[in-house]
């Protein structure tokens, strides 16, 4: 096992890495940017090395900073954490160049996910179900108007290349499509230096459910079962369950063991190694393939808290060469958890609210667990994501989940900004939420307030 | 007369107004960039452009005076 690991990232999931990390007698590194250096993750780690200034491209998404910082310190692996430099193939390829090891998958699986039409393409052959969209990257309007009709109205424009909703659009019409499709095309060349994009149908309110997937750099590779994502607000994610609500009690037996192969395919077809999730849209009886993110999700902790997994104990593992001796068959669900995003935003309105976090304390509990990137005191800045915070609460039964999820989010106590734990507690309310009637477009029918 | 102001803490990624332009009650001015999210500032009323109180890539608070329309 490694000696020393720098954790590049921030906030909550770098404290959980560095944790992990500890407990596996590793000595940690932090790295921060000149807006985090008040922050938990900083005292964590065994030393920390400054980055740069506050924008992400000047830190956290600055590679040569990294390797110095690497170098410096003789880490001798880097794992990414989510987000940032966790999907970018050249980052793994240069840090390896430099004999440390990238806490990931192979370099060459991370370029074949990258690219999404290219991805479509890959597990189609492997016969993975995917969504009807474009064959190829769409080069002008004409060419997308024709795909349109093909595919049938509504499309989704998407970038390739982009992630967590970044550049993507729906149109209705052929006269939408056209002023949708030139504005993506602009975005995807501001945000990935790339005008590439492609269309897709768009089913107005699926699942989102996705698989996760462990392998190692021998082939051996397993899922954990499923998550469900469905409560999600622009395109991004902010209640995520596991087990998915569609399977409780022995339901849609049939829907869930295609899902899971799909899945190990997939993750197959990639030439997949360590820890990844396969996601996809389930509409009328049918899962489709959407993209499989070559990292660890947000949302891993509802998995290792229903499979007694510990998926980042297993990421360094894998990363250091070691043997994945789980087998399929030793992997099984044990009770309900229910992960909620705390978002420095507006509860109703979801616009970003930084500011100070001037009361922030945890509630406590049996089954009751709260990642945080921050601590009482601290600034929650405008420069990242607006993720503060993850509640994670696990219980016997969905039901007995909710109970204590209720009871915990009511004596979470943040003051000073926005946050959506109000947001929470409306969910929680919903009967369609209770009886697990939930999709991506679940928000907007059920949680106003 | 009446001021635009900032509906978010976060920087200003790109006006769309100039000084002197005619806008109408709906139409973005400024967006604002805040926790890796855009958002528009749109005209509260129709009018004109007569001054603009902030700089592409400049920090603003919620509440700050973005454009002043005539």
């Amino acid at each position: 096992m490694f000696k020393k690991i720098l954790v590049a990232n921030r906030g909550e999931i770098a404290r959980r890495i560095i944790t992990v990390a500890r407990g596996m007698g590793m000595q940690t590194v932090a790295v921060y940017s000149d807006a985090d250096a008040e922050l938990p993750f900083v005292k964590d780690a065994d030393e920390a090395v400054r980055l740069g200034p506050a924008p992400a491209k000047d830190s956290y998404l600055n590679v040569a900073a990294l390797l110095e910082a690497a170098k410096k310190t003789k880490a001798e692996a880097i794992h990414p954490g989510y987000g940032f430099i966790s999907e970018n193939a050249d980052f793994a390829k240069t840090i390896a160049d430099n004999g440390i090891v990238f806490v990931g998958p192979p370099p060459e699986a991370m370029a074949r996910m990258k690219d999404k039409s290219e991805a479509r393409r890959l597990v189609a052959e492997a016969g993975v179900p995917i969504v009807p969209g474009s064959r190829d990257t769409i080069p002008d309007v004409s060419t997308a108007l024709a795909e349109a009709e093909r595919i049938g109205y509504p499309v989704l424009c998407k970038a390739a290349g982009g992630g967590g909703g970044i550049g993507m659009a729906v149109a209705n019409t052929a006269a939408e499509l056209e002023r949708v499709f030139r504005a993506c095309v602009d975005r995807a060349r501001a945000a990935f230096s790339r005008d590439t994009v492609y269309l897709e149908r768009y089913f107005p309110a699926p699942r989102h459910l996705e698989v996760q997937i462990l392998g190692d750099l021998k082939g051996h590779t397993i899922h954990l079962l499923e998550r469900e994502c469905s409560i999600q607000r622009r395109h991004q994610k902010v209640v995520e369950e596991a087990g998915s609500p569609l399977f409780l009690e022995g339901q849609h037996a049939d829907v869930r063991e295609h899902l899971f192969a799909a899945g190990l395919k997939a993750a197959r077809a990639f030439g997949y190694a360590n820890a990844g999730t396969v996601e996809f849209l389930y509409s009328d009886g049918q899962v489709y393939f959407i993209e499989m993110n070559a990292r660890l999700q947000v949302e891993h902790p509802v998995t290792e808290l229903t499979t007694g997994v510990d998926l980042i104990a297993w990421q360094f593992r894998i990363a250091a060469g070691e043997s994945l001796t789980l087998r399929q068959n030793e992997i099984a669900r044990n009770g309900h958890a229910l992960e909620f995003r705390i978002y420095a935003e507006d509860p109703v309105k979801f616009f970003p609210s930084p500011g100070p976090l001037k009361v922030f304390r945890a509630p406590t509990g049996p089954g009751v667990r709260l990642d945080a990137g921050y601590a009482e005191g601290n600034t929650v800045t405008p420069h990242y994501d607006p993720l503060i915070a993850k509640l994670i609460i696990s219980g016997d039964t969905r039901a007995a989940t909710i109970a204590r999820a209720k009871e915990a989010l009511a004596n979470l106590r943040i003051e000073g900004i926005k946050q959506n734990v109000p947001l929470h507690l409306r969910i929680l309310e919903s009967e369609a939420f209770i009886e697990g009637r939930i999709d991506t477009k679940f928000l907007e029918h059920h949680a106003k307030p | 007369m009446a001021e635009v102001t900032a509906h978010i803490t976060g920087t200003v990624w790109k006006i769309e107004c100039k000084v002197g332009q005619q806008v109408n009650a709906g139409d973005t001015l400024v967006i604002l960039e805040s926790m890796k999210m855009e958002m528009p500032v749109e005209a509260t009323d129709s009018g004109l452009v007569t001054e603009i109180r902030c700089a592409e890539a400049q920090s603003v608070n919620e509440g700050d005076v973005l454009i002043v329309l005539g």
